[in-house]
């Protein structure tokens, strides 16, 4: 029915609350699957993987049919040939690294196991750490030595469960360099899980939102991101304000309207179809708000309001500030140093910029 | 045959029995999903709790030369399954078989599931994921209770006295010789039993700790 390499999926099945029903096609590409969690993400990969029987529907990659419910066709998972990588490296403890990557070429003769064993654990900078045992390394080299172990088998399809979520910045980078190489030369469908919204935008260019076990959006992260289809996944996707708000003017000539908030502040936002009189959903992240303690001059943003500071809160990283603008309250994230060189405290009066292409709107 | 290696050779084909029974059984009841499992789980537990001597009455009454096991064996071997040794160690697997089943059954059942599914999705089998992952990552808790089941054979008393009688040589273990002695007021030799008897049950009891310390300790 598909063609050679890809992946289709069209399964329901029964989870605790709700049911999961979805129905989606993976070519030789990265599909970030993003929702939170709870939502079935996991239980998608579980139901490819063969940890899972689904209820209903059917499984096929590259042809090859691992589920139908209809034949009653079930390929249990140690012939399915798919690879399978969560959050935990899942290494045999008892196995060293070596022996770890070379569980899944059990069939081979040793001397070619050997040599890919080899040029895996090279590929992946662990050739050292061969003879040691899992216990004895870091979590950023086990989880290393676990993605080795999975590729080695060269899986007709790869599937990861927030592999790296353990793992900090720099270590996540280099692995993910590696897996994206090992996509390319291998061109084996792929499927890569995630809540992270920094993740979701920059590992691929196909992105499946999936909500309460269905896919909401599916496309191009910055446009399904940019356009959220509800207040979770807005939340989700890093807007931190919505807005309720009124259209009060369309400006056609200029690709903008006017909103007005509880008549109180007005915002000049990117034009949209609807009519004056419409309520629109603003959505707008807090990291895209500036914050000037006088009122800024020679800017191009359209949009700059007064407000007072109400609450500041240090968080990891940056420092969160609710500012009072009318009635209506926003979210602003600013740096630890802005915050001390502005003087922000709660009480200040402060102008906060919005540039008016940053405005989204919640669909619908 | 002195009573005291008719012992240690009663507990050394009783624990290897259970071996080969126990880790089946404990298989099953580590992963199955039935939902009587309580029910299997608690007759295994049965011999912990009943006193041997009801134990022994009832395995009397089935392996006896009227009991349709008992007379079973008669036809295919021409004596009797109780008063032999082979009746011993009929009574003595069902007796120690909580002793092996329970630590087989945690140890099996404590291996991470992740690992199992590890090795499933890298294309083994389910013989080949019990050889290569669960067996040696269960092997601390089958050796303890290989070794428990060995030791309460050992001690083992009113079973075989139920089933076994008392025939030296062929049926009179070490324990029930110390009670002979005793009712025969021969407490030097009964003194000099006992001793090894504990000596031996010592030994092992200190071999099953052990393991289990070795195992913790290799895990940090």
């Amino acid at each position: 029915m598909s063609a050679p390499g890809i992946l289709s999926f069209d399964v329901e099945l029964a989870l605790g609350g709700f049911s999961l029903r979805c129905a989606f096609h993976v070519e030789r590409e990265v599909v970030v699957l993003f929702g939170a969690s709870g939502a079935g993400k996991t239980s998608i990969l579980e139901s490819i993987a063969g940890f899972r029987r689904p209820e209903r529907g059917r499984i096929e990659i590259g042809g090859r049919v691992l589920f139908d419910a209809a034949s009653g066709a079930f390929v249990p998972v140690h012939l399915r040939r798919v690879g399978y990588l969560s959050q935990q490296p899942a290494l045999f403890p008892h196995m060293t690294v070596g022996e770890n990557i070379a569980y899944g070429l059990h069939d081979m003769a040793s001397a070619e196991r050997e040599v890919r064993v080899r040029a895996m654990m090279e590929r992946f900078h662990i050739a050292a750490l061969s003879g040691r045992k899992p216990g004895a390394i870091s979590g950023g080299e086990q989880q290393r030595a676990a993605l080795a172990r999975a590729m080695v088998c060269e899986p007709e399809a790869l599937l990861l469960d927030e592999p790296l979520s353990a793992l900090d910045q720099r270590l996540k980078s280099v692995l993910l360099e590696l897996l994206f190489d090992w996509q390319l030369e291998r061109q084996v469908p792929m499927l890569y899980v995630t809540h992270d919204q920094q993740e979701a935008y920059s590992l691929a260019r196909r992105l499946l939102v999936v909500e309460c076990g269905q896919i909401t959006a599916d496309g191009d992260p910055r446009q399904v991101l940019d356009a959220p289809a509800s207040r979770e996944q807005a939340a989700r996707a890093g807007f931190e304000n919505l807005i309720e708000a009124e259209i009060e003017e369309r400006h056609t000539e200029l690709g903008t309207m006017t909103c007005h908030l509880r008549h109180d502040l007005r915002l000049e936002t990117p034009l949209v179809e609807k009519r004056p009189g419409d309520v629109v959903t603003l959505a707008l992240r807090a990291g895209d708000i500036l914050v000037a303690i006088e009122r800024p001059s020679g800017l191009s943003a359209r949009n700059i309001v007064p407000g007072v500071v109400e609450t500041v809160e240090d968080r990891a990283g940056m420092v969160e500030l609710t500012v009072l603008c009318g009635s209506t309250t926003l979210k602003v994230h600013v740096t630890r140093g802005a915050r001390q060189s502005l003087a922000i405290e709660a009480g200040r009066a402060v102008w906060l910029v919005i540039k008016t292409q940053s405005i989204r709107y919640l669909r619908g | 045959m002195t009573p005291l290696l008719l012992s240690l050779k009663l507990a050394l084909v009783t624990s290897l029995v259970l071996l080969a029974l126990g880790l089946p059984l404990a298989w099953w009841l580590a992963f199955t999903r039935f939902r009587l499992r309580f029910l299997a789980e608690a007759i295994v537990a049965l011999p912990i709790v009943l006193p041997p001597t009801v134990l022994g009455f009832y395995l009397l009454v089935v392996l006896g030369s009227q009991g349709w096991l008992g007379q079973a064996w008669q036809r295919m071997t021409g004596h009797t399954l109780a008063f032999s040794f082979e009746g011993l160690v009929v009574g003595s697997v069902i007796y120690s078989l909580p002793f092996a089943v329970q630590p087989f059954t945690a140890a099996l059942g404590g291996v991470d599931r992740r690992l199992l599914e590890a090795s499933a999705s890298l294309g083994a089998g389910a013989w080949r994921t019990f050889l290569r992952v669960t067996l040696p990552l269960a092997l601390p808790g089958i050796l303890t209770g290989v070794a428990l089941s060995f030791a309460h054979t050992l001690g083992e008393f009113g079973v075989v006295l139920m089933l076994g009688g008392n025939i030296p040589g062929k049926t009179q273990t070490a324990s029930i010789a110390i009670f002979d002695n005793v009712q025969m007021l021969d407490y030097a030799t009964a003194g000099r039993q006992s001793l090894t008897l504990m000596a031996i049950s010592f030994a092992l009891l200190v071999l099953i700790y052990g393991l289990d310390r070795g195992r913790s300790w290799r895990l940090r």
